[in-house]
């Protein structure tokens, strides 16, 4: 079957010259009056609605479609049960919580126009955003509006430049080090392969610094295998390489995704080895349909297991598995953490929503040094903030052992 | 014979000035909006985005509606654009105070580093045709988009440092500054960018494509849309005239991509924006706007940017709307039976109006 | 023998490249479109199967045959719905549906499903094959695949060589309009061009979901791409060259990843890519084109 390209491909058929360009045009002008009418109307209705003062406005952003969709609808999720518990108990110092969250498709820009939407529509407090590229353009404007902002899951130092926005969970370098730091401490391996995403910042800036406190350490890095978001299906080279440098562990600074089909294609082609990882890992048991005997003998470092049995977690993870039908991975939980670190943050600082929003961020981030929260996320001690942003909380070393989480 | 040419030029003054008009209307409706505050952040936030798109699109429809040549590879040239601009801006940011000039330092290096990937792509890429061409090009945008992300660039006291694919190649003194740091990109870019400098970049770059598909290079160009061959055998220079569009075409992609760099703080490569939904997604803007018409891409950039915006508030069925949308318009823009509908309509209009004027 | 490996992985990988392209190519030479929802039709038909085997226990092959006729059914729809009103019109706006389509498809399925990864069971049992002395082995999923890949390819060539049907599929691919003078039913022969692409999309899904087991909205996008890459490489509406495109893209992607640079194996591929279509401007199996003054 042979066929022809040519010059046809653009060119328009005599029916749709002159005359008709002319409807097309008014079609597409009445078309873009009410598109623009639409858009003044949405506009204009969200923004007389800041005037109610009982209730403190809390906006979240994340991606809730496209790839990264599963990160941005569980820190909506974990947020919104977070959110409901609040309220039912009465709110914050008597006042509720109204939560909107918008969807950035994980992409900068579309980040900032999420931004802007939540601003019309009254936002006080932004709980976002989900990832870390997003979330560096955002803190700019946050930075501009004086806008008190807790990050769940953007990870990287860069999202905690400004003084008005704290993070929940780790920092990248801070998981490098400390998973180069056990691994060496624990003796697990001298040899160790890396397979990370050289095209997102989280899975990267682990990696790096990972890489230089091994070094340090003197763990060998034999290997330093990459994916990327275009071809993340085959991992099979990667593991080769991995095996034949005599790797004795690998290290996945990844997402549980691609991690579930590292362990499948490691499994077929026989090859047993250790792994280890971060807190993008969490999550794995949950995958559904996922073989877990695979990840028999996974160890992460996470903050959060969705089995382990402290009161919190169990009623938690029993309220979102009944409303959206899944295991809340690591995200929900952090989501969950980023409602209560704002509500400690206001009855420590005693603020009321009829204050304006930059007030309310330099009196919410002047308090933030002197909280303390129990959280999902904050193991033994709970979780406090120094004034850079970054947070404090332990590590957890686990190991799947039998499809749940084993403390090491 | 003379009496139509001038006719057609005569319209064709007309159709620029009405684009040129339409551009300078919105321009101060916008301002006027916003400065009496009946705009919503929004709306606000959407401007130099709308003018990015806009920017881009007749770049394409340059390549596109002109040159006759599928390009799926026009989000490589605005990344260029971006990174480049980027770069420059980060560079000189210390040197050079004030940020108009710094701006349009940075506009000429994005523009001038664009122009040369689309002159050096354009070599070996236009010697292929149709579809070939358009794989090509969305070849080199994923190439451009990969290598971005792994490039690591840094400044200290003792010069520039350079790394490919491995960051910690580099050790960084105390002083030191990342200018591009692999998958993070360039961060803390300052915002220069604004609705007016898209604006003005927007009539610039309209001022350049009409003035080029007026003159004798641009009749050129479209003769060798319309039949190959036949421009060859009267002696144009097809390698030329081709190798003149597409690197116009990409300019003008990577003064958008300058654009839309200094309006996020931070421009990283991701499939996002960068990668080949990008391309595609300008591509619909120009098949949308109508081929070979700018004005009609400027139009459907600037619907196609709003309308997943106005459509938050469907919320989870936000982007099924979005797609539906989007088929609904291409059957209804280009399906033989919608348009003779339209034509019935349009020709009951018009008797009606006549009648009136009669 | 890592290089024997990295061979056998890039087979196998190309080899699901290879089916997918097959599917782009056929709808390519008769409906001239590049139909970018093709992968998004993929995804679709490893729901069904996931749906139907993983959670509902049906048998491997009753849910890949279930997956089959959702796909066939789905791939007519579109067709009929969004692409045949702009049959007359250019191609790019054909083109620009397609996208309309792939992000609807990508959508509703989000909103039907979550966004959640689901983990794929492999629909093959075979075990691997223990070759050169166990040093070299070849998993169940690759045999599989290569040989269904090769035996497609065979059957589509036969089917368009041998029956009317496929000759009224050459004779639209080559000239609709003086096809149709001949006697040949258009529509018809464009819809069966549907059907067999996008139930080959069906099958090219399970087997892709099998060798790599994750499942998303988006599974389907990229490797959509990719196929249509081998297409082009290939020679685009050459069947034989969709193959030959398919598996040479999958052992450029491996080798390239496993001896040149990881981080870099997208842009290698799509540098071969180019340097072969500078060569060789219509693809591998390309015929030149004649170009009439």
């Amino acid at each position: 079957m042979q066929i022809k390209l040519s010059a046809k491909l653009t060119r328009i058929p005599e029916y749709l010259r002159e005359g008709n360009e002319i409807i097309m045009k008014k079609a597409l002008s009445v078309f873009m009056t009410a598109v623009l009418a639409a858009g003044c109307l949405a506009g204009c209705g969200a923004s007389g609605g800041s005037a109610e003062a009982d209730t403190f406005r809390i906006g979240g952003i994340g991606p809730t479609t496209g790839g990264a969709a599963i990160y941005g609808t569980s820190v909506m999720n974990g947020a919104q049960i977070a959110v409901d518990e609040i309220n039912e108990a009465g709110g914050i110092n008597g006042y509720q919580i109204s939560y909107k969250f918008e969807d950035d498709q994980h992409d900068a820009e579309k980040s900032v126009n999420a931004y802007n939407s939540l601003k019309d529509w009254g936002m006080q407090i932004l709980m976002g955003t989900t990832t870390t590229t997003p979330c560096v353009a955002v803190v700019q404007k946050t930075m501009e509006d004086g806008m008190f902002q807790v990050t769940p899951s953007a990870s990287s130092t860069e999202v905690i430049d400004n003084e008005n926005v704290f993070q929940v969970c780790f920092s990248d370098p801070n998981q490098g080090t400390a998973s180069a730091q056990y691994i060496s401490e624990q003796g697990l391996a001298s040899k160790v392969a890396v397979i990370y995403d050289s095209s997102d910042v989280y899975s990267s800036g682990i990696y790096t610094n990972f890489e230089a406190k091994a070094k340090e350490l003197g763990l060998e890095v034999v290997a330093a295998e990459a994916f990327t978001q275009d071809s993340k299906t085959d991992f099979s080279t990667q593991l080769q390489k991995a095996q034949s440098e005599g790797a004795e562990l690998i290290f996945l600074p990844i997402y549980y995704q691609e991690a579930s089909v590292i362990l499948t294609q490691a499994d077929s082609m026989g090859y047993d080895v250790k792994f280890f990882g971060c807190d993008g890992l969490d999550g794995l048991l949950g995958v559904k349909n996922f073989n877990t005997d695979l990840a028999e003998g996974v160890m992460l470092l996470t903050p959060f297991s969705a089995d382990a049995d402290d009161a919190a977690t169990v009623a938690f993870v029993e309220k979102y598995e009944k409303a959206y039908g899944s295991t809340p991975n690591q995200f929900a939980a952090d989501g969950y953490d980023a409602i209560y670190t704002i509500k400690a943050a206001i009855e420590e600082a005693g603020v009321t929503p009829d204050m304006s929003v930059s007030e309310l961020g330099s009196a919410l981030s002047g308090a933030m040094p002197s909280i303390q929260i129990q959280g999902l996320t904050g193991g033994s001690e709970g979780l406090t903030w120094e004034a850079s942003g970054e947070v404090n909380k332990a590590p957890k070393a686990v190991v799947i052992q039998g499809g749940a989480y084993v403390g090491m | 014979m003379s009496k139509m040419k001038i006719r057609s030029w005569n319209k064709n003054t007309k159709n620029q000035l009405i684009t040129f008009g339409m551009v300078i209307v919105a321009y101060l409706v916008a301002q006027l909006l916003a400065a009496t505050g009946m705009m919503s952040s929004l709306m606000q936030g959407l401007l130099v985005p709308m003018c990015t798109y806009s920017i881009v699109a007749i770049g394409l429809n340059l390549c596109v509606g002109y040159l006759g040549e599928l390009s799926i590879g026009h989000a490589g040239f605005m990344c260029v654009g971006a990174f480049f601009g980027a770069f420059s801006t980060k560079l000189l940011e210390d040197v050079i105070p004030n940020p108009t000039l710094l701006f349009v330092i940075a506009l000429l290096v994005g523009v001038l580093a664009a122009a040369l990937f689309g002159f050096v792509i354009g070599i070996p890429v236009l010697r292929l045709r149709g579809d070939y061409l358009a794989i090509v090009t969305l070849a080199f945008g994923e190439i451009i988009k990969n290598i971005v992300n792994v490039l690591y660039i840094a400044k200290d006291s003792s010069g520039f440092h350079f790394a490919l694919s491995d960051g910690n190649a580099i050790a960084l003194s105390e002083d030191g500054m990342w200018l591009i740091n692999g998958a993070k990109g360039i961060t803390k870019i300052p915002h220069l960018s604004s609705f007016t400098a898209g604006i003005i970049i927007i009539l610039i770059s309209l001022a350049l494509v009409y003035n080029l598909v007026n003159s004798r290079s641009g009749r050129a160009i479209m003769a060798i849309r319309d039949n190959r061959i036949a421009a060859e055998s009267v002696g144009i220079n097809i390698t030329k005239y081709k190798l003149l569009a597409f690197t116009i075409s990409a300019a003008i992609a990577g003064a958008g991509g300058v654009l839309y760099a200094h309006n996020l703080s931070t421009v990283t490569a991701t499939p996002a924006n960068f990668g080949y939904n990008m391309s595609i997604m300008i591509l619909v803007f120009v098949v949308l706007g109508g081929m070979g018409s700018f004005r009609g891409s400027i139009v459907a950039a600037v619907l196609l940017t709003l309308l997943p915006e106005v459509l938050r508030g469907l919320k989870d069925y936000r982007m099924l709307i979005y797609s539906i949308v989007l088929i609904g318009m291409m059957l209804f823009h280009w399906a033989p039976k919608c348009i003779e509908w339209r034509q019935k309509i349009a020709g009951r209009v018009q008797k009606n109006t006549k009648k009136e004027a009669a | 023998m890592d290089i024997l490996t990295y061979l056998i992985n890039g087979i196998s990988l190309g080899s699901v490249y290879a089916i997918i392209a097959l599917g782009y190519t056929m709808v390519y030479g008769i409906a001239k479109m590049l139909n970018f929802a093709h992968g998004d039709v993929i995804m679709i038909g490893c729901y069904v199967v996931f749906l139907t085997m993983s959670e509902q226990g049906l048998p491997a092959l009753l849910a890949v045959l279930l997956s089959v006729i959702v796909c066939t059914i789905l791939g007519i729809s579109i067709e009929k719905i969004a692409y045949k009103p702009l049959r007359r019109a250019t191609p790019l706006a054909v083109l620009i549906t397609a996208i309309g389509v792939s992000y609807f498809l990508q959508n509703a399925t989000l909103l039907l499903f979550g966004a959640d990864t689901k983990a794929f069971t492999s629909v093959i049992s075979l075990p691997p094959l223990k070759l050169a002395g166990g040093q070299l082995s070849v998993s169940g999923t690759t045999i599989v695949t290569v040989s269904a890949c090769v035996l497609i390819m065979i059957a589509l060539m036969l089917f368009i060589k041998k029956t009317k049907a496929g000759q009224a599929m050459l004779a639209v691919s080559e000239d609709k309009d003086a096809a149709q003078l001949m006697g040949v039913n258009v529509n018809a022969t464009i819809s069966l061009t549907f059907a067999i692409g996008s139930g080959l999309a069906a099958i090219a899904g399970v087997l892709f979901c099998s060798a790599y087991p994750t499942l998303t909205p988006y599974t389907g996008s990229m490797p959509g791409i990719k196929a249509f890459t081998a297409a082009v490489f290939g020679g685009i509406g050459s069947i034989p060259g969709a193959f030959i495109g398919g598996i040479l893209l999958g052992i450029i992607e491996i080798l390239g990843r496993a001896y040149i640079s990881s981080q870099l194996s997208d842009a290698i591929v799509f540098a071969v890519l180019i340097i072969v279509l500078l060569v060789k401007p219509t693809g591998i199996l390309g015929k030149k084109l004649h170009e009439k003054v």
